[in-house]
């Protein structure tokens, strides 16, 4: 099940060079492009750990693609997203984020029914790739 | 190659297409706005026309490697190699040789950490800036340092030499230094300068340039020399010039900037109303009240000569400052 997470999800993966230029539009507006990966779909994860330091000052999309090739290169069979920050007063806050990496295999999530006081029943999603397994390891082939 | 994509009488309008890339512009304002250093001006030229032919070669479809276009400026301080390098991070621009064409000016401690671990990130980072323009990187034979063979400037030189070969489309790199002690840098490092294609000299400037440059600074701060001022003036880059530490156009800087205090001392102490005229001139008393008009006996330094007022502006005043 494909993970539909941020902007351009429902698209077709981005290309590298769609990817560069969608970096561009970011730093056209003077966005501060950061990357970050995880290895936990679940939707409501919404903290993923950072790749380096957010990346002020950047004139050209080229360094952050370097920096998204190496991230891509340490994390296989993470997801990885982009996020564009926009400093100015009245925003300061993530403007874009999309994701520029998934693992290849996506096994989506299973359905947990807890029995509550009473025959209720609450329900939470598990992801099948997490199973119990620790952090790094979930997408383990 | 089987077959070229022009027919062999295709012509090409070189001048035309010069015109269209927009350098002609900024060779002519380089041309007008840099005094002097006409054998850097020339090397800018010749550069700058092979970029242009290669990429007509490139159009017509004449195979040629991409040129490569990391530089190396040598000269002694205060000869314009900054400013160069902003100029040329345009011509660049222009022709379509890096795509953004700011220049990220850095030195050895933006590069080299302090600790292990802490270089890479660091010199990654500059580059990651410095991408989709020029890297300048100033008194860049700091970055190796022979005496020590556990500094960390050897990292930085390798990262820096991976880039420069790995992602030349990206980024240009131009280092900058006193000639001496370049040659030596790149004797020790051969990678570094079997990468650098352009070697670009910069020569001292003569005191009449010296002079002229004075005079167009001023004239940007809306200030002028009466005549004798000019002759003191020409007295002063005489003197100044046999005195250590003597930095060309930076030193013509700072000693403008020290006889603007003094005349704005001058005139506050003249308790006469002044006039528009009197704010813009610099007499020859502003001049001549520099330090290097009054030799001061050598066992006498940090101390006032006694014949002369001592000069409460000059940095040269201090011995152990040495950035003048």
């Amino acid at each position: 099940m494909r993970i539909t997470q941020g902007a351009f999800s429902f698209l077709p993966d981005l290309t590298d060079t769609q990817i560069a230029a969608q970096i561009e539009y970011c730093l056209r507006n003077d966005w501060a492009v950061a990357i970050e990966f995880t290895d936990d779909p679940h939707p409501r994860n919404t903290y993923w750990s950072m790749w380096g330091h957010p990346m002020f000052d950047l004139a050209d999309a080229a360094g952050a693609m370097q920096a998204l090739r190496e991230c891509r290169e340490a994390r296989p069979g993470h997801y990885i997203r982009i996020n564009a920050f926009d400093p100015s007063a009245g925003w300061e806050t993530v403007r874009l984020s999309f994701i520029v990496g998934r693992p290849a295999v996506e096994p989506g999530f299973r359905l947990v029914r807890r029995e509550g006081p009473g025959r209720t029943l609450h329900y939470t999603l598990e992801s099948y790739a997490v199973g119990h397994r620790p952090e790094g390891e979930r997408y383990a082939t | 190659m089987t077959q070229p994509l022009a027919a062999p009488t295709d012509t090409i309008d070189l001048a035309a297409e010069y015109c269209e890339a927009g350098v002609a512009d900024v060779l002519d304002r380089l041309d007008a706005e840099l005094v002097g250093l006409a054998p850097v001006k020339r090397r800018v030229r010749e550069i700058a026309a092979l970029l242009l032919v290669d990429r007509v070669r490139e159009r017509l479809g004449l195979a040629s490697t991409p040129p490569s276009l990391h530089m190396c400026f040598t000269g002694n301080p205060g000869t314009g190699k900054t400013t160069l390098a902003l100029r040329m991070a345009e011509i660049l621009q222009r022709l379509g040789y890096v795509r953004k064409g700011h220049v990220v000016a850095v030195t050895r401690d933006d590069l080299v950490g302090q600790f292990i671990g802490h270089t890479a990130p660091k010199t990654k980072d500059v580059l990651k800036r410095a991408m989709g323009g020029v890297l300048f990187i100033d008194e860049a034979y700091y970055l190796f340092r022979p005496e020590n063979e556990k500094d960390y400037g050897q990292e930085a030189i390798e990262i820096l030499l991976q880039v420069m070969e790995n992602q030349r489309d990206d980024l240009v790199v131009i280092l900058a230094g006193y000639a001496d002690r370049m040659d030596r840098f790149f004797e020790s490092n051969p990678g570094m300068k079997s990468r650098i294609a352009h070697h670009v000299e910069f020569p001292d400037y003569s005191n009449a340039e010296l002079a002229q440059i004075a005079e167009r600074m001023l004239a940007d701060w809306n200030y002028r020399f009466d005549a004798a001022g000019r002759a003191a003036f020409d007295d002063y880059l005489h003197h100044r010039r046999a005195k250590p530490h003597f930095a060309n156009a930076r030193s013509v800087r700072n000693a403008l900037d020290r006889m603007r205090l003094r005349q704005a001392l001058r005139l506050f102490d003249g308790a006469t109303p002044v006039a528009a005229d009197d704010l813009q001139i610099l007499t020859a008393a502003d001049v001549r009240a520099s330090r290097h008009f009054h030799p001061t006996p050598p066992t006498l330094v940090g101390q006032a000569p006694p014949d002369a007022e001592i000069d409460a502006y000059d940095p040269d005043r201090i011995p152990e400052r040495s950035d003048y």
